[in-house]
This record gives C-alpha cells, structure tokens and sequence, in this order.
C-alpha cells in the first residue's frame, strides 16, 4: 500500500521547507508574468525586474485609467490600493540585502 | 474541525511512514491528486514547492491541451504541439505514477487504483476535469463518438475531426452543436467555429459552417459575432435557441442531425455533449444535485466530504467559469490552503483571477477576464472587475491579443511541463 507513497516521501525529503505565501491574488498574477530573474517570457513584462514601487505604481495607473492596456485595466479594478500593495511587494524584485 | 482532522491526519501519515522509513525523522504530509490536467498538474507543483509529498495518479503517459486544440483542428498547428508528457513534472519533484483512480475511499483516507495498489493521503485534491454526458442527446453515445468526435477532451478526439475537416470535399456543410451551460471552456464552441470558418474560407470555400446553439447568447458574443460580420459572412451561421437551434436527435448511421430548425445532413458533424462532473466524483459523494462539485470558497475543499478538495472544471466555482486559466488559479489557492491545514493554520481568504484569449482568426484575438473572492458560501466577481476587450479596438490590438494568448500558452505550459 505505501510503496508508491513512500518513494514520494523519500523524493520530497530534499525540498524546501515552506515558502511564504503570497497576498491573495498574486499566484494568479503568474499565470502570465514570470518574477523569476532571467525569465524568457514575450509579450508580459517580468515582475521580478521590477521593484513594489513600480509594480503598485503600475496597478493603480490601470486601475485610473492613466495607462492603457488589454486586460491589465480590467484586472487592477479587482483589487484595493491595500490589496494592490501587497501583491507588489510579493511579485517584486527582493530588495538588495543592506552590507 | 479542519484541525481535528488535520492532525489525525498527520499521525496517520507520521505512523506509516515511520513503519517504512525509520531514517526520517520529519516527514511530510503525503497529498494525492487524481488528474494531470492544468488544475492536477499545477497544485501538485505548488504542493511540491511547499515541502509537501505529491503522488499524482494520471491515466495517460501524455496530455494534449484543451486550449490550442481549435487551431490543431482547423489546421494551423500539428497535435505534437499540444502534447506534453510527464517528465517535467517528475523532476520538479512530483511522483507520478500511471494508472487510474477507481475509488476515493474517505473513511480509509485512500484512493484504490486499477492496478490493483491503494494510495493512502493526508488530503486529496481532486482534479478530474468533465464527464459527457452520453445520455442527453438521442443517438449520441460513447459508440458514436468514435465517428461523430466531440472533441471536447483533446486528444484522438481533436486528431479525428481534424481529419474529418482535412477529408471533406468542398461545398460541404459542416455542423456544430453547443449545450446549455455550464459546460468547459464557455467560448471555446464559438472558437472553434470561427477557426473552421477561417479554415473553409482559405482551403474550401464553397464550404460553411453552421452552429446548432441550445443558448441565446453566449461568451464574448459581441466580439465574436463582430469578427463573423467581418470575415465570414458566408461561411459561418449561429443558429441560437430562439432559432430552433437546439438539438433533438442525431442519427449516426444516417449522419443525420434533427434539430427544432429542421433536419441537417452534415459532410463533418462535431457534437458537443452536455457535461457534468466525472463519474469518480458522483461515485464519490461529491457532487450535488447540480452534477458538479459544490466547494469552499476559500479551499476548494468539498462541502459534502471533508478532507476532499476539488478543483478545476469539475468544481462548481461559482461565477469562475470553467477554464484551464482557473483551474490554474484555484489550483494555486487550494495548495497554499491545503498546506494552512496541514499545518494547523487557517487559510487566508484568496483572490483568484481568470483571462481567457479565444482567436476569430489565426491573427484576430480577444480576452475576456474577471477577479473573483469569496462571499460567504461561493465565489463572486469582484465588482468592476470582469469585462471583454473593447468592441471597437483597431486590427492592431486583436493581433497583439493574440500574441498575447500564444505568449500566455507558452509560458504555462514551461510552468506546468516544463
């Protein structure tokens, strides 16, 4: 009966541990952007070249009407200024480490 | 309650795998997922990610997509460009294992499959995408799919109307049937029209194709029906429910199609059946009399078996339609939860968004999204949020979306198989 479930378990005792969960919305920003550095994505900017600044500057421009877009205008109404933060600050290029 | 049951669940799995494997001293849960769609595949990764144990149990050693399958049959992209296997999958961690699940058995926290072995779990994920229905339409049945395709789950389904449309002489009628909602992919029927009208218009055209509608209205209709105005106006028909549109029977020895309009009879004939939750899922207990499965809102767990979570078409998500984009989304949100649980944490209330990119034509695309959050009992569309794209955009912007849409395939197929 465990067989097949153990030689999982044995597999998955290299991973990591768990990661910090995202603000709510934000998995769902991946199904399009990459954040990973170095992405090869065409066509959606990656998040993680960006910083929180520019990523929730960029939600409330959508969210304005400042900024055109396809469906990013639509997508940013979903979400508060709160909730936009929030998001920015999980998708965003980390911060550089202080020295 | 969730707590109680996580915890028994977590000696559970700490008991047997300390009978197994000694040498470990911290294991982790162990989570089974049943389906290698875009849902299965997706929280079986997350799940990985998240430190736990993943066993996925998926019938087929390849999966061909759902999205980009119009284009397959229309013509513009060979079947081996929607078809992945699961290696990827393996080596991001995931231990996937060929086979197909027979019972969900609750009390005994395991799954029994063909082959014989059981797969016991501290939660289970449901991911099993649709059920046909072959007893809805006289005529229609799994018999008669083998000559008249759905197509409906990719696959030699797609192969074979490909072929079909490929082998049909000039001046012929091609039909199309489309349920009721709700069934996969809302637009998708509408699509593929499109893509067979395109198809009949450079390769055949004395050829038409003509869609038999059981609804009035339907998915990105203005976008869609503005693109027909513009370019089929004689290759394409919707005939809608107020226009007799809706199927009484097939018959497919004759090949014939009785709808209230009258009697068709169609060189190519693709039938798309009303569609519930799989069988797994009924024999389950999980569906309602709906025919889907009725789930929390902030963890996709089942409302009707605890311990059981559902996602992606089989679940009854609320206003989230059916797609493969929320499938990925939900999938997304019932890892992180189903991780909350086992850890004797409370899941924290999500927000899930669907886009869906569907083509006119090879360069004529449009999208139609929404962002969705829990209100109490079901998910709900975040007012202001959800839209089509414009009616009135220039040529550039339905060709930029549609780049968009190759772009976003790309990328989630690298995400789930890659």
């Amino acid at each position: 009966m465990t067989a097949l479930a153990t030689s999982g378990l044995i597999l998955l005792a290299a991973n990591r541990a768990s990661a910090e969960p995202l603000a709510p919305g934000a998995a769902s920003c991946l199904a399009c952007h990459e954040n990973r550095v170095g992405a090869t994505t065409s066509g959606f900017p990656t998040l993680g070249t960006l910083s929180a600044q520019q990523i929730e500057a960029a939600l409330a421009a959508y969210r304005s009407g400042r900024r055109d877009g396809t469906v990013m205008p639509r997508i940013a109404k979903g979400f508060s200024d709160i909730e936009a933060r929030a998001i920015a600050e999980s998708l965003a290029r980390p911060e550089a480490a202080p020295r | 309650m969730s707590v109680i049951t996580t915890r028994r669940g977590l000696l559970t799995g700490l008991t047997a795998l300390s009978l197994a494997a000694p040498a470990l001293a911290r294991t982790p849960s162990h989570v089974v997922v049943v389906g290698g769609g875009f849902g299965g595949v997706a929280v079986a990764r997350a799940l990985v990610r998240n430190g736990l144990a993943v066993t996925l149990v998926e019938p087929s050693p390849r999966y061909v997509t759902c999205p980009s399958s119009n284009a397959v049959i229309a013509g513009l992209m060979p079947i081996s460009a929607i078809t992945f296997d699961y290696e990827g999958v393996r080596r991001s961690g995931v231990s996937v294992v060929h086979d197909t699940v027979v019972a969900i058995e609750p009390d005994a926290r395991r799954v029994a499959l063909a082959g014989g072995q059981h797969l016991a779990y501290d939660r289970l994920v449901v991911s099993a995408g649709i059920g046909l229905r072959f007893d809805a339409i006289p005529g229609y049945d799994e018999a008669a799919s083998a000559t008249i395709p759905h197509a409906w789950k990719a696959g030699a389904q797609t192969a074979l109307l490909a072929r079909q449309l490929d082998a049909m002489e000039d001046g012929g009628l091609v039909a199309l049937t489309v349920p009721a909602l709700p069934y996969r992919c809302p637009p998708g029927p509408y699509e593929r029209a499109s893509l067979i009208a395109h198809y009949l218009k450079t390769r055949k055209p004395r050829s038409k194709v003509i869609i038999l509608d059981a609804k009035d209205s339907f998915s990105k209709q203005p976008l869609f029906q503005s693109a027909w105005t513009k370019l089929y106006p004689d290759h394409l028909e919707w005939v809608p429910l107020a226009k007799g549109g809706r199927l009484e029977a097939v018959d497919p020895t004759a090949r014939t199609l009785r709808a209230e309009a009258g009697l068709f009879r169609p060189a190519v004939l693709n039938m798309i059946p009303p569609q519930t939750a799989p069988a797994l899922c009924r024999a389950t207990g999980l569906t309602n009399v709906s025919g889907w499965c009725p789930v929390d809102p902030i963890t996709f767990e089942s409302t009707l078996r605890p311990g059981l979570h559902v996602i992606g078409d089989a679940a009854a998500a609320g206003a989230m339609p059916k797609s493969a984009f929320s499938a990925y989304t939900q999938a997304q949100v019932c890892a992180q939860a189903v991780t909350d649980l086992l850890a004797g944490r409370a899941p924290v209330e999500p927000r899930l968004i669907n886009v869906c990119y569907s083509l006119a034509a090879p360069e004529y695309g449009f999208s139609i999204s929404g962002v969705y959050q829990p209100e109490w009992d079901r998910l709900v569309t975040v007012p202001g949020s959800d839209g089509l794209s414009p009616e009135d955009a220039p040529p550039d912007v339905r060709m930029r979306e549609a780049a968009l849409g190759r772009a976003w395939y790309d990328g989630m197929m690298r995400a789930l198989f890659g």
